[in-house]
């Protein structure tokens, strides 16, 4: 156990608790958030309003340090281009969202919580990770059979 | 049915702000929780230690949240577990397929203003909204 990681499992808990106070770990909460044509509960919009409002500043000023505090380097993203996983797998996610009630954070709260249902949704997450890395190896070696 | 909660919802986003900042600074990575948990699962890893301090305070802080405060988790609707356990895999193949989730696009991605990000966010609100308009509306479940 060390500083960094003690670090990161604040920020976990911290998130945690945001996901709880928003209303993200209630599934008739989301699906009421997706629900446009019925009875639309608007709330959502102000969690993504709240948290980018926040780190979009923040972003800003993390990033004029020369690196992370428990790191060598910052690790962000750099592609920025549109591809067919990209929308294929935003797409997929969305029906999963719709049909459970979760995403990935507010289901693994959930699921420490002790709610069934949430447990058995990580449970079904897992296998779907793992099916997709286990998928996109051998797409790769198929692709790349030298490597 | 369920109330409109705009001040807590806001409230709550704003911790997330704070926590997926908090990452950024500590360690520099991007909160997206499906990249975070999907590395946990991938070969060759080398960062498995802090990924699981940061899913082990998520689950934590469950534990925690359902003592002091266990309407968090109330909800007048939720999928049967067969359902839940679909969900869950369209769920871990999607989120892992497109790079990300609600956490990684939705907040940290859109708050860079990425192309890609924004593209994602809008094309999961979409099918989301269409799996509960199908599932609502024309199958009549899930009410």
């Amino acid at each position: 156990m060390t500083r960094s990681h003690v670090a990161a499992f604040a920020a976990g808990a911290l998130f945690a608790v945001g996901l709880a106070i928003s209303g993200m770990t209630s599934p008739s909460k989301v699906v009421g958030f997706l629900d446009v044509t019925g009875a639309w509960d608007a709330s959502l919009a102000f969690v993504m309003m709240g948290a980018v409002g926040v780190h979009a500043i923040a972003r800003r000023i993390v990033l004029r340090r020369r690196a992370p505090l428990f790191d060598a380097r910052f690790h962000l993203p750099t592609r920025d281009s549109l591809d067919a996983p990209l929308i294929a797998g935003a797409a997929l996610f969305g029906v999963g969202w719709g049909l459970g009630g979760f995403c990935p954070g507010p289901a693994i709260v959930s699921a420490g919580s002790g709610e069934i249902g949430a447990l058995v949704f990580v449970i079904g997450m897992t296998i779907g990770v793992v099916l997709e890395h286990t998928a996109s190896r051998m797409a790769r070696r198929m692709l790349l059979p030298e490597s | 049915m369920n109330h409109f909660t705009p001040v807590p919802s806001l409230l709550g986003g704003i911790l997330i702000g704070i926590a997926v900042s908090l990452l950024l600074l500590t360690h520099g990575r991007v909160a997206g929780i499906s990249g975070v948990y999907g590395g946990l699962f991938r070969r060759g890893a080398k960062d498995r230690d802090v990924r699981f301090a940061f899913v082990a305070g998520l689950v934590f802080a469950g534990l925690v949240v359902r003592v002091f405060s266990p309407a968090a988790f109330a909800t007048s609707w939720s999928a049967t577990l067969p359902l839940a356990l679909v969900a869950g895999v369209v769920v871990g193949l999607g989120t892992q397929l497109g790079g990300g989730c609600t956490s990684g696009h939705g907040v940290c991605g859109v708050s860079r203003f990425s192309t890609r990000s924004i593209v994602a966010t809008i094309t999961f609100m979409g099918t989301g909204g269409l799996t509960v308009y199908v599932v609502r509306h024309v199958f009549g479940a899930g009410q």
